[in-house]
């Protein structure tokens, strides 16, 4: 219990400051430590696969990702003055509008839950990597092709986005 | 063990913290990201209710919401460095032109 709520309160902070830095590396940093957090709530969860491929893919290849794009680009720091001047829709009245239907979907939601009877965990063992390997090539083997496609596009369509066009 | 409520809130919580990311921040890349923190938001519930249920279903959608995000950044992060080209800003606000 104490652990869930530890790993909870580190995920929500480090989540609030990624969205509160000014600096994207930074942000892209904290993340991973917010990810940290959600794989260990997987470990609590007996859920040792998801745990796993959150640290490897998330953390490890998709931030990296970002940290390199991040630092390619070489433009870490928003400028305010000038996007106030640009546009009318990035004021304070907007802005605090989003943070209002924010906390609104967190209110609906909590009171969505609070209506539901508490429901316990059953002593269920953990998901074993064999049972999942097994249902990914049996029931899930459309979807996982599928996937393999997505990839393969999503691959060709990167190369071809962030070409330098010849001039 | 904390049931099942608990994990859903936290995961309500941390899908509204990304969604008042994509509505305040004013850069491509934390847009970007807080579209990341919602989908790993969705992935705690999808784990939670898979754990619930005893199943192994949760686990194996979280695989394939992880193989999308991973296809998602890439060509989303690509389309940054092309735009960034054009316009030497991260600014959504800059990008308003349907054509040029």
């Amino acid at each position: 219990m104490a652990s869930f709520y530890l790993l909870g309160t580190i995920a929500v902070v480090a989540s609030l400051l990624v969205i509160a830095q000014r600096n994207p590396i930074y942000s892209v940093l904290l993340l991973i430590a917010s990810f940290g957090a959600l794989s260990g709530l997987y470990v609590l969860l007996e859920a040792p696969f998801a745990a796993v491929i959150q640290i490897i893919v998330y953390a490890g290849a998709i931030m990296v990702l970002f940290l390199f794009v991040v630092m390619l680009l070489n433009a870490p720091h928003e400028e305010t003055e000038h996007d106030l001047r640009l546009h009318p829709l990035v004021r304070h009245g907007p802005m605090g509008f989003g943070v209002v239907l924010a906390l609104i979907l967190v209110v609906e939601l909590a009171l969505a839950l609070a209506g539901s009877r508490p429901d316990r965990f059953g002593s269920a063992a953990a998901t074993s990597v064999r049972s999942i390997g097994r249902a990914l090539f049996t029931d899930y083997a459309f979807p996982f092709e599928a996937t393999s496609v997505l990839i393969l596009v999503a691959m060709v369509g990167a190369v071809v986005l962030a070409r330098r066009e010849p001039r | 063990m904390p049931p099942l409520g608990h994990y859903l809130v936290l995961s309500a919580i941390l899908f509204a913290i990304g969604s008042a990311g994509v509505f305040i921040r004013r850069n491509v890349i934390t847009i970007l990201l807080s579209i990341e923190i919602m989908l790993n938001a969705v992935n705690l519930s999808f784990v939670a209710f898979g754990r619930a249920w005893g199943t192994a279903d949760g686990q194996i959608i979280v695989f394939f919401v992880m193989t999308v995000a991973a296809a998602e950044a890439a060509v989303g992060l690509a389309i940054v460095i092309s735009l960034f080209r054009q316009r030497e800003s991260l600014n959504p606000d800059m990008f308003t032109a349907l054509k040029w």
